[in-house]
Protein backbone atom coordinates (compact mmCIF):
# COMPACT_ATOMS: atom_id res chain seq x y z
CA UNK A 1 0.00 0.00 0.00
CA UNK A 2 1.22 3.48 -0.90
CA UNK A 3 2.11 5.57 2.14
CA UNK A 4 1.57 9.35 2.36
CA UNK A 5 5.30 9.84 1.85
CA UNK A 6 5.31 7.66 -1.29
CA UNK A 7 2.46 9.69 -2.76
CA UNK A 8 4.29 12.96 -1.95
CA UNK A 9 7.31 11.66 -3.89
CA UNK A 10 5.08 10.57 -6.78
CA UNK A 11 3.20 13.88 -7.14
CA UNK A 12 6.24 15.93 -6.13
CA UNK A 13 8.29 14.51 -9.00
CA UNK A 14 5.49 15.22 -11.49
CA UNK A 15 5.16 18.84 -10.28
CA UNK A 16 8.94 19.37 -10.30
CA UNK A 17 9.37 17.81 -13.78
CA UNK A 18 6.59 20.02 -15.16
CA UNK A 19 8.07 23.01 -13.32
CA UNK A 20 11.48 22.43 -14.94
CA UNK A 21 9.79 22.12 -18.33
CA UNK A 22 7.93 25.42 -17.79
CA UNK A 23 11.09 27.20 -16.60
CA UNK A 24 12.94 26.14 -19.76
CA UNK A 25 9.97 27.02 -21.94
CA UNK A 26 10.13 30.66 -20.77
CA UNK A 27 13.35 31.53 -22.71
CA UNK A 28 12.45 29.05 -25.50
CA UNK A 29 9.03 30.63 -26.16
CA UNK A 30 10.49 34.15 -25.97
CA UNK A 31 13.21 33.22 -28.51
CA UNK A 32 10.64 31.64 -30.83
CA UNK A 33 8.07 34.47 -30.50
CA UNK A 34 10.59 37.24 -31.18
CA UNK A 35 12.76 35.09 -33.44
CA UNK A 36 15.65 36.21 -31.27
CA UNK A 37 17.95 33.33 -30.38
CA UNK A 38 20.96 34.73 -28.48
CA UNK A 39 24.55 34.05 -29.50
CA UNK A 40 25.90 30.96 -27.71
CA UNK A 41 28.98 32.96 -26.78
CA UNK A 42 26.91 35.54 -24.83
CA UNK A 43 24.99 32.91 -22.88
CA UNK A 44 28.20 30.97 -22.19
CA UNK A 45 30.06 34.07 -20.99
CA UNK A 46 27.08 35.09 -18.82
CA UNK A 47 26.89 31.60 -17.33
CA UNK A 48 30.60 31.60 -16.67
CA UNK A 49 30.05 34.52 -14.27
CA UNK A 50 27.38 32.77 -12.19
CA UNK A 51 27.24 29.02 -12.84
CA UNK A 52 30.42 27.93 -10.97
CA UNK A 53 29.16 29.44 -7.71
CA UNK A 54 25.37 29.07 -8.11
CA UNK A 55 25.45 25.51 -9.45
CA UNK A 56 27.57 24.55 -6.43
CA UNK A 57 25.35 26.48 -4.00
CA UNK A 58 22.17 25.10 -5.65
CA UNK A 59 23.30 21.48 -5.28
CA UNK A 60 24.62 22.01 -1.73
CA UNK A 61 21.31 23.67 -0.76
CA UNK A 62 19.41 20.48 -1.64
CA UNK A 63 21.53 18.41 0.73
CA UNK A 64 21.39 21.05 3.47
CA UNK A 65 17.75 22.12 3.30
CA UNK A 66 15.96 18.91 2.27
CA UNK A 67 16.27 17.33 5.74
CA UNK A 68 14.86 20.54 7.30
CA UNK A 69 12.02 21.07 4.81
CA UNK A 70 10.76 17.48 4.57
CA UNK A 71 9.66 15.75 1.36
CA UNK A 72 6.68 17.91 0.29
CA UNK A 73 8.40 21.08 1.48
CA UNK A 74 11.49 20.31 -0.64
CA UNK A 75 9.52 19.56 -3.83
CA UNK A 76 7.60 22.80 -3.33
CA UNK A 77 10.38 25.00 -1.93
CA UNK A 78 12.81 24.26 -4.74
CA UNK A 79 10.27 25.32 -7.37
CA UNK A 80 8.98 28.41 -5.56
CA UNK A 81 12.44 29.65 -4.49
CA UNK A 82 13.56 32.25 -1.93
CA UNK A 83 14.61 29.40 0.36
CA UNK A 84 17.06 31.07 2.74
CA UNK A 85 15.22 34.28 3.51
CA UNK A 86 11.72 32.84 3.48
CA UNK A 87 10.85 29.17 3.04
CA UNK A 88 13.39 27.57 5.42
CA UNK A 89 12.75 30.03 8.31
CA UNK A 90 8.97 29.74 7.71
CA UNK A 91 9.17 25.94 7.98
CA UNK A 92 11.45 26.00 11.06
CA UNK A 93 9.25 28.57 12.81
CA UNK A 94 6.03 26.64 12.07
CA UNK A 95 7.48 23.33 13.34
CA UNK A 96 8.85 25.05 16.44
CA UNK A 97 5.50 26.76 17.20
CA UNK A 98 3.49 23.58 16.57
CA UNK A 99 5.96 21.66 18.74
CA UNK A 100 6.66 18.91 16.18
CA UNK A 101 9.93 17.20 15.19
CA UNK A 102 11.32 17.91 11.71
CA UNK A 103 11.85 14.21 10.98
CA UNK A 104 8.36 13.11 12.10
CA UNK A 105 5.36 12.91 9.76
CA UNK A 106 3.72 15.69 11.80
CA UNK A 107 6.79 17.85 11.10
CA UNK A 108 6.58 16.92 7.42
CA UNK A 109 2.98 18.14 7.06
CA UNK A 110 3.41 21.30 9.17
CA UNK A 111 6.52 22.23 7.16
CA UNK A 112 4.65 21.65 3.87
CA UNK A 113 1.69 23.77 5.07
CA UNK A 114 4.07 26.61 6.05
CA UNK A 115 6.00 26.52 2.76
CA UNK A 116 2.84 26.34 0.65
CA UNK A 117 1.27 29.23 2.60
CA UNK A 118 4.44 31.28 2.28
CA UNK A 119 4.61 30.64 -1.50
CA UNK A 120 0.94 31.61 -1.99
CA UNK A 121 1.21 34.77 0.14
CA UNK A 122 4.46 35.82 -1.58
CA UNK A 123 2.96 35.30 -5.04
CA UNK A 124 -0.15 37.28 -4.11
CA UNK A 125 1.82 40.13 -2.50
CA UNK A 126 4.12 40.44 -5.55
CA UNK A 127 1.12 40.32 -7.92
CA UNK A 128 -0.73 42.93 -5.88
CA UNK A 129 2.44 45.02 -5.62
CA UNK A 130 2.96 44.94 -9.39
CA UNK A 131 -0.67 45.97 -9.97
CA UNK A 132 -0.35 48.83 -7.48
CA UNK A 133 3.22 49.72 -8.41
CA UNK A 134 2.45 53.39 -8.94
CA UNK A 135 1.32 53.72 -5.30
CA UNK A 136 3.77 51.31 -3.68
CA UNK A 137 7.04 52.15 -5.42
CA UNK A 138 7.58 55.52 -3.67
CA UNK A 139 6.78 53.92 -0.31
CA UNK A 140 9.01 50.84 -0.79
CA UNK A 141 11.86 52.94 -2.14
CA UNK A 142 11.55 55.72 0.45
CA UNK A 143 14.85 56.42 2.25
CA UNK A 144 13.07 56.14 5.62
CA UNK A 145 12.28 52.45 5.02
CA UNK A 146 15.60 51.55 3.40
CA UNK A 147 17.27 50.44 6.70
CA UNK A 148 14.29 48.18 7.48
CA UNK A 149 14.57 46.32 4.15
CA UNK A 150 18.39 46.24 4.42
CA UNK A 151 18.09 44.48 7.77
CA UNK A 152 15.60 41.69 7.03
CA UNK A 153 18.18 38.91 7.51
CA UNK A 154 19.51 40.21 10.89
CA UNK A 155 15.90 40.69 12.09
CA UNK A 156 15.05 37.16 10.98
CA UNK A 157 18.11 35.29 12.24
CA UNK A 158 18.25 37.22 15.55
CA UNK A 159 14.80 35.93 16.52
CA UNK A 160 15.19 32.47 15.04
CA UNK A 161 18.75 32.13 16.39
CA UNK A 162 17.90 32.88 20.02
CA UNK A 163 15.32 30.07 20.07
CA UNK A 164 17.57 27.38 18.60
CA UNK A 165 20.79 28.53 20.28
CA UNK A 166 19.20 28.70 23.75
CA UNK A 167 17.72 25.20 23.30
CA UNK A 168 20.99 23.67 22.05
CA UNK A 169 23.68 25.98 23.44
CA UNK A 170 26.19 23.16 24.05
CA UNK A 171 26.39 22.30 20.36
CA UNK A 172 25.81 25.87 19.12
CA UNK A 173 28.90 27.52 20.61
CA UNK A 174 31.57 25.94 18.36
CA UNK A 175 29.95 26.65 14.93
CA UNK A 176 28.94 30.17 16.09
CA UNK A 177 32.46 31.10 17.20
CA UNK A 178 33.91 29.49 14.05
CA UNK A 179 31.57 31.46 11.75
CA UNK A 180 31.96 34.80 13.57
CA UNK A 181 35.78 34.56 13.45
CA UNK A 182 35.66 33.48 9.79
CA UNK A 183 33.43 36.40 8.72
CA UNK A 184 35.41 38.96 10.74
CA UNK A 185 38.66 37.74 9.12
CA UNK A 186 37.23 37.34 5.58
CA UNK A 187 34.28 39.79 5.21
CA UNK A 188 34.00 39.10 1.46
CA UNK A 189 32.57 35.65 2.30
CA UNK A 190 29.25 37.37 3.09
CA UNK A 191 28.39 37.25 -0.62
CA UNK A 192 28.64 33.45 -0.67
CA UNK A 193 27.09 32.60 2.67
CA UNK A 194 25.14 29.75 1.02
CA UNK A 195 28.37 27.77 0.59
CA UNK A 196 29.15 28.21 4.29
CA UNK A 197 25.83 26.77 5.52
CA UNK A 198 26.97 23.14 5.02
CA UNK A 199 30.38 24.07 6.49
CA UNK A 200 28.60 25.32 9.64
CA UNK A 201 26.48 22.15 9.65
CA UNK A 202 29.58 19.93 9.38
CA UNK A 203 31.34 21.76 12.23
CA UNK A 204 28.20 21.46 14.35
CA UNK A 205 27.65 17.76 13.50
CA UNK A 206 31.32 17.03 14.33
CA UNK A 207 31.13 18.75 17.73
CA UNK A 208 27.76 17.12 18.48
CA UNK A 209 29.12 13.67 17.65
CA UNK A 210 32.08 14.13 20.00
CA UNK A 211 29.82 15.38 22.83
CA UNK A 212 27.29 12.61 22.17
CA UNK A 213 29.95 9.89 22.27
CA UNK A 214 31.26 11.34 25.57
CA UNK A 215 27.70 11.25 26.97
CA UNK A 216 27.54 15.05 27.37
CA UNK A 217 24.29 15.48 25.38
CA UNK B 1 10.66 39.84 -36.47
CA UNK B 2 7.99 41.14 -34.02
CA UNK B 3 8.57 44.48 -32.30
CA UNK B 4 10.21 43.79 -28.95
CA UNK B 5 9.21 45.47 -25.71
CA UNK B 6 10.33 44.38 -22.21
CA UNK B 7 6.74 44.91 -21.01
CA UNK B 8 4.91 43.28 -23.92
CA UNK B 9 1.57 41.47 -23.42
CA UNK B 10 3.26 38.26 -24.64
CA UNK B 11 5.80 38.39 -21.80
CA UNK B 12 3.02 39.12 -19.29
CA UNK B 13 1.17 36.07 -20.68
CA UNK B 14 4.22 33.81 -20.19
CA UNK B 15 4.64 35.17 -16.66
CA UNK B 16 0.96 34.55 -15.87
CA UNK B 17 1.25 30.88 -16.93
CA UNK B 18 4.23 30.29 -14.60
CA UNK B 19 2.64 32.17 -11.68
CA UNK B 20 -0.62 30.22 -12.02
CA UNK B 21 1.49 27.03 -12.02
CA UNK B 22 3.29 28.06 -8.81
CA UNK B 23 -0.05 28.89 -7.14
CA UNK B 24 -1.58 25.59 -8.30
CA UNK B 25 1.37 23.55 -6.99
CA UNK B 26 1.31 25.39 -3.65
CA UNK B 27 -2.46 24.89 -3.28
CA UNK B 28 -2.14 21.21 -4.20
CA UNK B 29 0.49 20.61 -1.50
CA UNK B 30 -1.35 22.80 1.02
CA UNK B 31 -4.61 20.84 0.64
CA UNK B 32 -2.92 17.42 0.74
CA UNK B 33 -0.76 18.31 3.76
CA UNK B 34 -3.75 19.81 5.63
CA UNK B 35 -5.79 16.63 5.00
CA UNK B 36 -2.91 14.44 6.19
CA UNK B 37 -2.44 16.66 9.25
CA UNK B 38 -6.07 16.02 10.27
CA UNK B 39 -5.62 12.27 9.74
CA UNK B 40 -2.58 12.42 12.03
CA UNK B 41 -4.70 14.05 14.71
CA UNK B 42 -3.24 17.57 14.41
CA UNK B 43 -6.00 19.93 15.51
CA UNK B 44 -7.58 22.24 12.92
CA UNK B 45 -6.75 25.10 15.31
CA UNK B 46 -3.00 24.36 14.94
CA UNK B 47 -3.28 24.15 11.12
CA UNK B 48 -5.13 27.49 10.98
CA UNK B 49 -2.59 29.11 13.32
CA UNK B 50 0.29 27.78 11.18
CA UNK B 51 -1.29 29.30 8.07
CA UNK B 52 -2.01 32.65 9.75
CA UNK B 53 1.37 32.97 11.45
CA UNK B 54 3.26 32.00 8.26
CA UNK B 55 1.22 34.53 6.28
CA UNK B 56 2.15 37.28 8.75
CA UNK B 57 5.80 36.21 8.77
CA UNK B 58 5.89 36.25 4.95
CA UNK B 59 4.73 39.87 4.51
CA UNK B 60 8.07 41.63 5.17
CA UNK B 61 10.30 39.27 3.10
CA UNK B 62 7.70 39.34 0.29
CA UNK B 63 7.79 43.16 0.30
CA UNK B 64 11.59 42.90 -0.02
CA UNK B 65 11.16 40.54 -2.99
CA UNK B 66 8.78 43.08 -4.55
CA UNK B 67 11.51 45.66 -4.09
CA UNK B 68 13.79 43.27 -6.01
CA UNK B 69 11.24 43.08 -8.83
CA UNK B 70 11.22 46.90 -8.98
CA UNK B 71 15.05 47.02 -9.02
CA UNK B 72 15.33 44.58 -11.93
CA UNK B 73 12.35 46.08 -13.79
CA UNK B 74 14.28 49.26 -14.59
CA UNK B 75 16.48 47.17 -16.84
CA UNK B 76 14.36 44.19 -17.81
CA UNK B 77 10.76 45.38 -17.59
CA UNK B 78 8.28 43.92 -15.12
CA UNK B 79 7.30 40.46 -16.45
CA UNK B 80 10.67 38.62 -16.36
CA UNK B 81 11.77 39.81 -12.87
CA UNK B 82 8.23 39.13 -11.60
CA UNK B 83 8.41 35.61 -13.00
CA UNK B 84 11.98 34.92 -11.90
CA UNK B 85 11.40 36.10 -8.32
CA UNK B 86 8.23 34.00 -8.06
CA UNK B 87 10.12 30.75 -8.82
CA UNK B 88 13.46 29.21 -7.85
CA UNK B 89 16.02 31.94 -7.25
CA UNK B 90 16.32 35.16 -5.31
CA UNK B 91 17.51 38.70 -6.03
CA UNK B 92 20.97 37.70 -4.79
CA UNK B 93 21.15 35.31 -7.76
CA UNK B 94 19.06 37.05 -10.47
CA UNK B 95 20.96 40.35 -10.25
CA UNK B 96 24.45 38.82 -10.72
CA UNK B 97 23.05 36.62 -13.54
CA UNK B 98 21.64 39.67 -15.36
CA UNK B 99 24.75 41.71 -14.68
CA UNK B 100 27.16 38.95 -15.80
CA UNK B 101 25.34 38.54 -19.12
CA UNK B 102 25.01 42.30 -19.65
CA UNK B 103 28.76 42.66 -19.10
CA UNK B 104 29.45 39.87 -21.60
CA UNK B 105 27.44 41.86 -24.17
CA UNK B 106 28.83 45.30 -23.20
CA UNK B 107 25.40 46.47 -22.08
CA UNK B 108 24.65 48.91 -19.28
CA UNK B 109 22.27 47.93 -16.47
CA UNK B 110 20.99 51.49 -16.20
CA UNK B 111 18.72 51.56 -19.28
CA UNK B 112 15.86 49.33 -20.42
CA UNK B 113 16.85 46.54 -22.86
CA UNK B 114 15.81 47.15 -26.45
CA UNK B 115 17.59 44.23 -28.14
CA UNK B 116 15.50 41.02 -27.91
CA UNK B 117 18.64 38.87 -28.28
CA UNK B 118 20.17 40.52 -25.22
CA UNK B 119 16.91 39.94 -23.34
CA UNK B 120 16.73 36.24 -24.26
CA UNK B 121 20.43 35.77 -23.44
CA UNK B 122 19.74 37.08 -19.91
CA UNK B 123 16.61 34.93 -19.63
CA UNK B 124 18.66 31.82 -20.59
CA UNK B 125 21.43 32.61 -18.10
CA UNK B 126 18.90 33.25 -15.30
CA UNK B 127 17.26 29.89 -16.08
CA UNK B 128 20.34 27.72 -16.63
CA UNK B 129 22.45 29.27 -13.90
CA UNK B 130 20.28 27.90 -11.09
CA UNK B 131 18.59 24.80 -12.49
CA UNK B 132 20.96 21.91 -11.48
CA UNK B 133 19.69 21.92 -7.86
CA UNK B 134 16.15 21.10 -9.02
CA UNK B 135 17.43 18.11 -10.99
CA UNK B 136 19.02 16.82 -7.77
CA UNK B 137 15.59 17.20 -6.09
CA UNK B 138 13.87 15.42 -9.00
CA UNK B 139 16.20 12.43 -9.15
CA UNK B 140 17.86 12.27 -5.73
CA UNK B 141 15.40 13.39 -3.04
CA UNK B 142 13.77 9.98 -2.48
CA UNK B 143 17.14 8.32 -1.87
CA UNK B 144 18.28 11.18 0.35
CA UNK B 145 15.10 11.04 2.49
CA UNK B 146 15.42 7.28 2.95
CA UNK B 147 18.97 7.88 4.23
CA UNK B 148 17.63 10.33 6.81
CA UNK B 149 14.90 7.88 7.87
CA UNK B 150 17.46 5.08 8.33
CA UNK B 151 19.74 7.39 10.37
CA UNK B 152 16.79 8.29 12.59
CA UNK B 153 15.65 4.66 13.06
CA UNK B 154 19.17 3.35 13.87
CA UNK B 155 19.68 5.79 16.74
CA UNK B 156 16.67 8.08 17.36
CA UNK B 157 18.50 10.32 19.87
CA UNK B 158 21.45 10.89 17.53
CA UNK B 159 18.97 11.43 14.66
CA UNK B 160 17.41 14.30 16.62
CA UNK B 161 20.80 15.80 17.54
CA UNK B 162 21.88 15.47 13.89
CA UNK B 163 18.84 17.47 12.73
CA UNK B 164 19.39 20.16 15.39
CA UNK B 165 23.03 20.37 14.23
CA UNK B 166 21.86 20.97 10.64
CA UNK B 167 19.58 23.83 11.82
CA UNK B 168 22.33 25.32 13.95
CA UNK B 169 24.83 25.05 11.10
CA UNK B 170 22.56 27.23 8.98
CA UNK B 171 21.83 29.68 11.81
CA UNK B 172 25.58 29.93 12.69
CA UNK B 173 26.46 30.81 9.10
CA UNK B 174 23.87 33.61 8.97
CA UNK B 175 24.63 34.91 12.46
CA UNK B 176 28.35 34.88 11.57
CA UNK B 177 27.58 36.84 8.40
CA UNK B 178 26.18 39.68 10.55
CA UNK B 179 29.75 40.27 11.78
CA UNK B 180 31.24 40.67 8.30
CA UNK B 181 31.19 44.49 8.42
CA UNK B 182 32.42 45.06 11.98
CA UNK B 183 35.81 46.27 10.74
CA UNK B 184 34.01 49.24 9.14
CA UNK B 185 33.46 50.73 12.61
CA UNK B 186 30.13 51.63 14.25
CA UNK B 187 27.92 51.35 11.12
CA UNK B 188 29.21 47.78 10.71
CA UNK B 189 27.56 46.88 14.02
CA UNK B 190 24.05 47.87 12.86
CA UNK B 191 23.10 44.32 11.69
CA UNK B 192 24.28 42.93 15.05
CA UNK B 193 22.24 45.53 16.97
CA UNK B 194 19.16 44.71 14.86
CA UNK B 195 19.65 40.96 15.47
CA UNK B 196 20.00 41.63 19.21
CA UNK B 197 16.73 43.62 19.25
CA UNK B 198 15.03 40.72 17.46
CA UNK B 199 16.53 38.22 19.92
CA UNK B 200 15.48 40.38 22.88
CA UNK B 201 11.90 40.68 21.59
CA UNK B 202 11.82 36.91 21.07
CA UNK B 203 13.10 36.34 24.62
CA UNK B 204 10.44 38.68 26.09
CA UNK B 205 7.77 36.86 24.08
CA UNK B 206 9.15 33.55 25.37
CA UNK B 207 8.73 34.80 28.96
CA UNK B 208 5.18 35.98 28.24
CA UNK B 209 4.34 32.56 26.76
CA UNK B 210 5.84 30.56 29.63
CA UNK B 211 5.25 32.76 32.68
CA UNK B 212 2.05 34.60 31.72
CA UNK B 213 0.70 31.55 29.81
CA UNK B 214 0.10 33.59 26.65
CA UNK B 215 0.03 30.45 24.50
CA UNK B 216 -1.59 32.29 21.56
CA UNK B 217 1.58 34.36 21.18
CA UNK B 218 3.71 31.32 20.27
CA UNK B 219 2.60 31.28 16.62
CA UNK B 220 3.19 35.02 16.16
CA UNK B 221 6.44 35.40 18.13
CA UNK B 222 8.81 35.31 15.12
CA UNK B 223 6.77 37.68 12.87
CA UNK B 224 6.46 40.16 15.79
CA UNK B 225 10.17 40.06 16.71
CA UNK B 226 11.19 40.31 13.07
CA UNK B 227 8.92 43.29 12.27
CA UNK B 228 9.85 44.93 15.59
CA UNK B 229 13.57 44.62 14.84
CA UNK B 230 13.06 45.92 11.29
CA UNK B 231 11.24 48.95 12.72
CA UNK B 232 14.04 49.42 15.29
CA UNK B 233 16.63 49.33 12.49
CA UNK B 234 15.39 52.78 11.33
CA UNK B 235 16.38 54.71 14.51
CA UNK B 236 19.40 52.40 15.03
CA UNK B 237 20.71 53.26 11.56
CA UNK B 238 20.13 56.96 12.25
CA UNK B 239 22.07 56.62 15.53
CA UNK B 240 24.89 54.35 14.41
CA UNK B 241 25.08 55.15 10.71
CA UNK B 242 27.46 58.10 11.30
Amino acid sequence: MKTYNDSVHFYGRIWVALGIFLMIMVPVSTCVYYDAWPAFEHVFKGLLGVAPIFWTVGIIEVFTYAPMLGTGGTYLGFITGNLTSLKVPAALNAMQAANVEATSEEGEVISTIAIATSAIVTTLIIALGVLMLGYLQPLLESPVLTPAFDNILPALFGGLGVVYISKNWKIAIAPLVFMIVLFVLVPSLASSVGVLVPVGALVCIGVSRILYKKGKL
Amino acid sequence: MRTFNVNSPFLYGVTAVVIVYVLAQSLFFLIRASRRARELGIQTRIIKKTILSTSLFTIAPAAAILLGVITLSKFMGLPLPWLRLSILGALTYELPAASSTATAMNLSLSASITDPKAYTAIAWVMTLGIIPGIFVVLFGLKKMQSGIVSLKSKDPKWGEIFMSSMFLGMISAFVGMLFSDVRMGLPGFIPIAVALVSALLMAVEGILIKVCKWGWLEQYALPISMLGAMAASIPLTALMGC
